[in-house]
């Protein structure tokens, strides 16, 4: 598992994302509206889609912590809102880097965009809240509050932000994917899946090793180690 | 409600228990057990655990681990029932700032149930001394008044158990005579008192038991 | 001892009622600072005035989303100090020892916050007809629908957000951070639904609006119910 964590899942995404972009870039054919920038959605996708997962993660730990207490859990739902926001972040900017030739704009106000920034800012005080917050009980119960508040927003934010542009006029973003673009996609998608597998198992090993840190420094007296417990009561009584 | 049946659960059972603030240990693997119908001085310098530990008994604090019982009941799984029979009297006041001193004891009375909450909380403040306070607010209380209204805050719940962190503190010697009657009458009408003080002296005359806290961790006195 | 034994505890709502009369008399007995919050949300109708010139059309046309901004920017402002009483000599937990269950402490925070806001929305709308040259076309039955369930649905959340943001370290900065984001939906409906009643709806479309306000309410009012305990319980 180790090992694997290591070496193989590195060299497996880097052969999964290399395939894929090698074929995004000189296998597929370009779009045939869009022409060549439309190449940038073998990035822009794959990053969108694994944000997703990570905020869909981090509401699972969420949930799962205020049922069921563990640093585990804690430790998730602190690597998946990071890793997600990180996603979340650069896929945006790519999207925007898209959306300029395409559209003629970086940014419009689209439900899916709009929705998006809106949990991306979500996510954002929610780290804030995990750094703003030094006990590590309440750290967690009320990160995991926010979490889960603010997963339930994001259908009602979608709901209402596209009520509200089809009383202006439709932003229509055509995503006609030909067959040879399906591959591609599919490929990088799994190696853009190994790199958020890296991310996660990365940031949990190091949110569980401080949360473990803060809970049990070295002059915290109740250890499970007898013979450390005789020790320290024989110095005070 | 009766007060405790006294003889048989002990008052207050403490077992193994730990609570950590962030990266602190304030009480590490306290067991102790207080016999039902004696009163517990509880000493220690400051920062050994006796604010603490009276706020794991109120239940204004939850175990990190192992168990508190207060009067015969888990103090996490039956919290409501064990805080209807027991009051504290804490560093804080739980006072409001903007109310007077009469509508700060209603608040509590009509949380309570009390039947006419006004005329008992006249009569506590009558008791405490503050009958010529009654409609001040708060905000422009002394120290030692807030004291006085604080007990009257705490009789006004008739515990079965009552926990008073420092109630010496902060009185003149007038008010630290008043408040030793407070107890005595306490003790006399069946009440448990814990008494976190630093005035060894004045908690020994009160209290049949003594624990002493140093690092969070019983002393043997 | 005169002990005021027997009694019978309060339930759900007795106790929520207990402590919505306690906090609108702490707010009653503070009246200079509901003062000072009401010419604070003036203040920000006026200022929008300032900051996008003498356009009278643009003002009026944009009156509702005004109207809620200043409403949100107060109520952060409330939102914070309810909890700021509950704190300063730790009375929240005094409340919590009582006993006084968990839930009822936020219904009556939240409907607390909730009159106050809407007190505020009706001073201001006054001041908003007459900086941006407004009149009310549909009906003033329509404009305290959408003050009702907008006050509530800022307040519900607002209310968890406030009682998490009192116990953490810059406390002033988080607060909006947490609740801005999720008011959206809110502000965005309110907002839409004061516009319609100003401008008139031709496409019947107040309904709706309203709709999504009053489902935000029934969800985060829920939630709320659900999770407050966690937040101020140890």
């Amino acid at each position: 598992m180790n090992k694997f964590v290591k070496f193989g899942l590195p060299a497996l995404t880097l052969a999964l994302l290399g395939a894929g972009w090698w074929l995004g870039l000189a296998w597929a054919p370009p779009d045939r509206e869009m022409g060549e920038v439309q190449r940038i959605m073998y990035v822009h996708v794959p990053l969108q889609w694994m944000a997703m997962m990570a905020m869909f993660i981090n509401f699972v730990a969420a949930v799962t912590y205020l049922m069921r207490q563990s640093w585990k859990t804690d430790a998730m739902a602190e690597a998946s809102a990071e890793v997600g926001l990180l996603f979340g972040t650069l896929g945006m900017i790519t999207g925007s880097i898209w959306g300029r030739p395409t559209w003629g704009v970086y940014w419009s106000w689209d439900p899916r965009l709009t929705s998006e920034a809106i949990l991306l800012v979500s996510y954002t005080g929610y780290l804030v809240l995990r750094r703003f917050v030094e006990d590590p009980e309440k750290r967690a119960v009320w990160s995991a509050v926010v979490a889960i508040i603010g997963a339930i927003n994001l259908p009602i934010v979608w709901f209402s932000v596209r009520w509200w542009r089809s009383l202006h006029q439709v932003q229509s973003s055509p995503k006609t994917v030909d067959p040879q673009m399906v591959l591609p996609l599919r490929v990088s998608a799994f190696g853009m899946l190994a790199l958020l597998i890296l991310f996660m198992v990365h940031r949990y090993r190091i949110a569980l090793a401080e949360r473990k840190a803060e809970v049990a420094l070295p002059e915290a007296l109740p250890t499970d180690d007898p013979a450390l417990r005789a020790s320290h009561s024989s110095k005070v009584a | 409600m009766p007060p405790l049946p006294s003889g048989s659960a002990p008052a207050i059972a403490l077992h193994d228990v730990s609570k950590r603030y962030g990266r602190r240990w304030a009480l590490a693997r306290l067991t102790y057990a207080l016999p039902a119908g004696r009163s517990l001085l509880l000493t220690g310098h400051n920062g050994s655990g006796k604010t603490t530990l009276l706020r794991l008994i109120a239940t204004a604090l939850g175990p990190t681990a192992g168990r508190v019982e207060v009067l015969g009941r888990d103090a996490v799984k039956d919290r409501d029932s064990v805080r209807r029979d027991v009051a504290l009297l804490s560093h804080a006041s739980f006072l409001y700032e903007d109310l007077t001193a009469q509508q700060n004891l209603m608040v509590l009375g009509r949380l309570l149930g009390v039947d006419a909450p006004q005329d008992v909380a006249d009569a506590l403040l009558n008791r405490v001394g503050l009958n010529r306070r009654t409609d001040s607010p708060v905000r422009g209380f002394s120290a030692g008044m807030r004291k006085r209204l604080a007990i009257a805050r705490l009789l006004m719940k008739a515990p079965a158990l009552a926990l008073l962190d420092e109630p010496f503190g902060e009185l003149d010697p007038q008010g630290i005579q008043d408040m030793e009657g407070v107890i005595a009458e306490l003790k006399a009408g069946g009440t448990t008192v814990v008494l976190a003080t630093h005035l060894i002296e004045q908690g020994l005359s009160l209290c049949e038991e003594r624990l002493h806290l140093q690092d969070g961790r019983a002393v043997v006195a | 001892m005169s002990a005021p034994k027997p009694r019978r505890s309060p339930g759900l709502l007795a106790t929520t009622l207990v402590l919505l009369r306690k906090d609108l008399l702490i707010e009653w007995r503070t009246r200079a600072r509901l003062n000072a919050l009401v010419f604070f949300a003036m203040a920000t109708l006026l200022l929008f005035s300032f900051a996008l010139g003498p356009d009278t059309k643009l003002l009026e046309r944009n009156a509702g989303g005004y109207l809620w901004l200043a409403i949100l920017f107060a109520s952060v402002l409330s939102l914070g100090e309810s909890f700021r009483v509950e704190t300063e000599n730790a009375c929240l937990d005094g409340v919590r020892l009582a006993p006084a269950d968990a839930r009822a402490i936020f219904l009556s925070k939240a409907l607390g916050n909730a009159l106050l806001l809407l007190a505020l929305a009706v001073v201001l709308v006054p001041v908003m007809v007459a900086l941006y040259g407004v009149r009310i076309v549909t009906g003033v039955g329509d404009l305290a629908g959408i003050l009702v369930l907008g006050s509530l649905a800022l307040s519900a959340p607002g209310t968890v957000y406030a009682a998490i943001s009192s116990n953490a370290r810059a406390r002033d900065v988080l607060l909006p951070l947490l609740l801005f984001p999720l008011v959206i939906p809110a502000l965005l409906s309110a907002a839409k639904g004061t516009t319609l009643v100003l401008q008139g709806d031709p496409m019947q479309q107040l309904g709706s609006w309203q709709g999504l306000l009053l489902g935000f309410n029934l969800i985060y009012w829920g939630v709320g119910f659900v999770l407050f305990p966690r937040v101020i319980e140890d």
